[in-house]
């Protein structure tokens, strides 16, 4: 790790005011404080952490900041300037750049008619196309001006982001969650460009929960909990442990894995999977073949947008498949199987998205049990009965069993699901499942945008459901919560799955190269692939 | 001073049903500022559009009547909305209802028997299921807006009618006039006493009941509410979207088509050119008012017939276009839905300058 940067820190700051100083900041959302009197200083020259979990108000702090969102109350000073930041464009004007968590480019335009949509009128020049090149190049943010954005890696499409900002010539750029979507070569690339800006007097306010990168990158640290700044210090004075305790505010269970007791009977298999991709834009999966056994956990890594969304509609059945010898639950081909079909078979099936696909936020918990258990005929009495209708006191009873067993706090035990925090929502979606003890779990994202103490139940209750004799496949982007979990690894990538490495026997490096490439096999392969 | 719209952090309650109350007031409020802008006694004509239509014997009769047609249609656009589908085409449904059930008595007039009325009743939810089948057709094939094509197929459904009756359905002893011949009594729906109340509208309300049991406790209902809420966690559910479509269509169809027949076997005892004045239209505003509940259409259903008595009573009394009616129906339509955003939301007045929001 080449962290000379960070050892000499640039001394901008000296010289004259802070380049921004936030002042007492504080956003209401009608009752609901989401950032309460917040202090921070930014100086030229410095990577400034903005660290803290999910809903912490790192995202409103940093709308305020870009003219996004107004204030309730405080100050944004500016160069010693007290400022109305009205919206993004006046922000852009004062010099401030940011690189959100999502996109908006047109994915049917090149890379120069997507910057140049985003660019004020007198930075429209004919000569854009040389200058993005130009740019580009001197930063190390390889980018082709004429390709277009549909053919381009989620790390290209984020060098457009930056590469459109640094048009500009920003005095402040702001990351929100940049390395999310990397693989951990690109992060490494993204940090080199990121200490050069520094180098040339360019603040930077760096937006994460990933411990080790701010320690690796950055500076100076901020650390949000429910709104308020708990701390601020310097990240290469701490640990990762001591920075996660300031996050989350208590020292956070580690989860326990016992080994793997022998891997048993396949009980998930694809065999040459192929599905098109139902919308344009989307990726098709290509010849996918795996298998997950009885007690134990696969998961499948990979960089957003790689397929994980088309891979987990064509598991649970969502899209069902052409070929039904393409996937088999418990020995059953089932690829012609509507999700409830292969519910029947014992698989249960956790989407990435709580609101409004495994959960709708404004019905009731107690109904949002019948969603994904209508139509399995495991429980016992039934939940309901043609005209006779839904057994609501069942539903009560499964209910308060899942909230019990898998810690879901709401107001009621008929609250709406869109009253729960998301750590509690998903402990919800994720307890409901695990009650039906099912055979088969396909998870997606587990433990996105989930608080750290949800998280560890969420996947030490996942062991425990493999260690019982279930198989379970994670598809996840966070490559800390795979090595926590998963017995074995798969990487996919641009819809094609690698072959399958124990996870023991390979590293974050490895994984990164698989990532970033088509399918191959690395010199290391494991004995882990089965006989298919 | 700024007026702000800030989203509630839950959906309110009191709102939920108290919108439809606040909606009715601003209309009558509105109203009453309308009559007195064209010259009126308002509060005398708000009387007589809303509360004589209420006083005697005769006029509830003809509230009750024009309710049958309202609740009927309401309750299948309530359940159809509530699934996000959106079939406009109602009054094209009824029409197509009234024709095929006017088949028995027009042209098998010598089958004489209770069975035919219950046959002309299946045939009318037959007529209109298969008028609003285009739609689903187009929709589930090929994506067609379905707002348009029931819309539109109304107008084209109105002209077969037209031609029927002016045409080969036309009675040959009518003195030339566009009507078909007078239904036997066996093919008429019996009535209570001597009035003019039949027994459609204990179908009506019979219909409403057991739509709204199935729309609040069984997996079908919840089938339509998942569906309407959030597509992907229908999915989620295992549901599909497409039969959702259909089975919204030919409910709602089918249900509008047995306002046709019921109407004309009921009411007008005939074919002729004007079978409704509307009620597939003003029954998507008995669906909203009802907020979407069957329970709620029948009391919406009353409100909006006694506008068209009203709206008669002040045609009569006042010299007043007949077109009071349809303004006092958009004008319940507009505020409604202008009501239903404060279930979500709530209005804040800010003081000071906007710039310190």
């Amino acid at each position: 790790m080449s962290n000379s940067s960070v050892a000499d820190k640039p001394n901008f700051e000296s010289a004259s005011k802070p380049l921004l100083e936030v002042k007492s900041l504080t956003k209401k959302f009608g009752d609901f404080v989401a950032n309460a009197s917040i202090d921070l200083v930014l100086e030229a020259g410095n990577i400034h952490a903005l660290l803290g979990e999910n809903g912490a108000g790192k995202s409103t702090l940093v709308k305020m900041i870009y003219g996004a969102l107004q204030p309730t109350a405080g100050q944004i000073v500016w160069q010693g300037q007290t400022v109305t930041i009205e919206n993004p464009a006046a922000a852009r004007d004062l010099g401030i750049g940011m690189v959100f968590q999502h996109f908006s480019l047109f994915e049917a335009l090149t890379v120069t008619e997507n910057i140049s949509l985003a660019l004020p009128p007198h930075l429209r020049t004919q000569d854009l196309e040389e200058r993005i090149a130009n740019l580009s190049e001197d930063y190390g943010l390889p980018l082709n001006p004429r390709a277009l954005v549909v053919d381009l890696s989620v790390g290209e499409r984020q060098r457009i982001e930056i590469v459109r900002c640094l048009l500009q010539e920003p005095r402040l750029l702001i990351m929100d969650e940049p390395t999310a979507v990397l693989t951990p070569q690109e992060a490494q690339a993204l940090f080199t460009t990121l200490r050069r800006l520094a180098d040339e007097g360019c603040a930077v306010l760096y937006i994460s929960h990933r411990l080790e990168e701010v320690k690796q990158l950055c500076h100076d640290a901020t650390i949000l909990r429910l709104g308020k700044v708990v701390a601020q210090l310097d990240p290469q004075q701490e640990t990762a442990g001591t920075l996660a305790q300031h996050m989350v505010g208590s020292s956070v269970h580690a989860v326990s894995r016992q080994e793997n007791n022998q891997a048993g009977d396949t009980l998930l298999h694809l065999t040459n999977l192929y599905q098109r991709a139902d919308t344009p834009f989307g990726v098709d999966l290509v010849d996918l073949n795996l298998e997950v056994r009885s007690g134990e956990i696969l998961a499948i890594a990979g960089v957003a947008g790689n397929g994980q969304g088309e891979l987990f509609s064509a598991l649970s059945g969502e899209v069902t498949n052409q070929d039904a010898a393409a996937i088999s639950i418990q020995g059953r081909t089932c690829g012609h199987t509507g999700i409830n079909g292969r519910r029947q078979l014992q698989a249960a099936f956790v989407p990435e998205e709580r609101n409004g696909h495994s959960a709708i936020g404004d019905f009731s918990l107690t109904e949002n049990i019948l969603l994904s258990r209508h139509a399995v005929a495991d429980d016992q009495p039934p939940l309901h009965q043609g005209w006779a209708g839904i057994k609501r006191a069942e539903l009560v009873k499964v209910n308060t069993k899942v909230a019990s067993q898998y810690d879901v706090r709401s107001a009621s035990i008929d609250a709406e699901a869109g009253s729960l925090s998301g750590g509690n929502l998903q402990k919800f979606v994720v307890g409901r499942e695990l009650d039906r003890q099912p055979k088969v779990l396909i998870i997606n994202q587990p433990t996105w945008g989930v608080d750290a103490g949800a998280a560890a139940l969420i996947r030490q209750a996942l062991i425990d459901l493999s260690r019982q004799g279930s198989a379970i496949l994670v598809i996840s982007q966070d490559l800390d919560e795979i090595f926590e979990l998963a017995d074995r690894v798969a990487v996919i990538s641009r819809g094609q799955v690698s072959s399958s490495y124990e996870a023991s026997a390979i590293s974050r490096e490895e994984i990164g190269l698989l990532m970033s490439q088509e399918k191959s096999a690395p010199a290391n392969e494991t004995t882990a692939q089965g006989s298919s | 001073m700024q007026l702000i719209l800030e989203k509630r952090p839950q959906a309110s309650r009191l709102m939920y049903f108290s919108s439809p109350l606040l909606a009715i007031a601003l209309t009558v409020i509105v109203g009453g500022l309308i009559f007195a802008a064209m010259g009126q006694p308002p509060l005398r004509a708000l009387y007589l559009y809303f509360i004589d239509p209420i006083t005697n014997l005769w006029s509830i009769e003809e509230v009750l009547v024009k309710a049958t047609p309202l609740i009927l249609i309401g309750v299948g656009l309530a359940v159809t909305f509530r699934a996000n589908v959106w079939n406009i085409g109602a009054e094209g449904q009824l029409t197509a209802g009234a024709l095929m059930g006017s088949i028995i008595p027009i042209l098998f007039t010598s089958w004489q028997s209770p069975l035919a009325l219950f046959c002309m009743l299946v045939m009318g939810m037959i007529g209109g299921a298969l008028l609003a089948a285009i739609p689903a057709l187009l929709k589930v094939r090929f994506g067609v807006n379905e707002i348009l094509t029931s819309l539109m197929l109304v107008y084209i459904v109105h002209l077969l009618l037209d031609w029927l009756v002016r045409g080969p359905w036309k009675d040959p002893f009518g003195y030339n006039f566009p009507k078909s011949i007078g239904f036997d009594d066996w093919h008429l729906l019996p009535t209570f006493g001597d009035g003019r109340v039949h027994l459609g509208l204990v179908i009506a309300i019979i219909i409403a009941l057991i739509l709204y049991w199935v729309m609040t406790r069984t997996i079908k209902g919840f089938e339509v509410r998942v569906i309407g809420a959030a597509p992907r966690a229908g999915a989620f559910a295992g549901f599909s979207q497409a039969k959702m479509v259909w089975f919204c269509f030919l409910l709602s169809g089918g249900l509008a088509g047995l306002a046709g027949i019921i109407e004309v076997a009921g009411t007008i005892g005939q074919l002729q050119p004007n079978i409704s004045p509307s009620y597939g239209f003003t029954a998507i505003i008995v669906a909203f008012l009802g907020r979407l509940n069957p329970i709620g259409v029948i009391f919406a259903g009353l409100l909006l017939a006694v506008s068209y008595i009203g709206g008669e009573g002040v045609q009569i009394e006042l010299g007043m276009s007949d077109k009071t009616t349809q303004v006092f129906q958009g004008m319940l339509l507009f505020f409604i839905l202008m009501c239903d955003t404060l279930i979500h939301y709530r209005l804040r007045f800010l003081k000071g300058n906007g710039g310190q929001l």
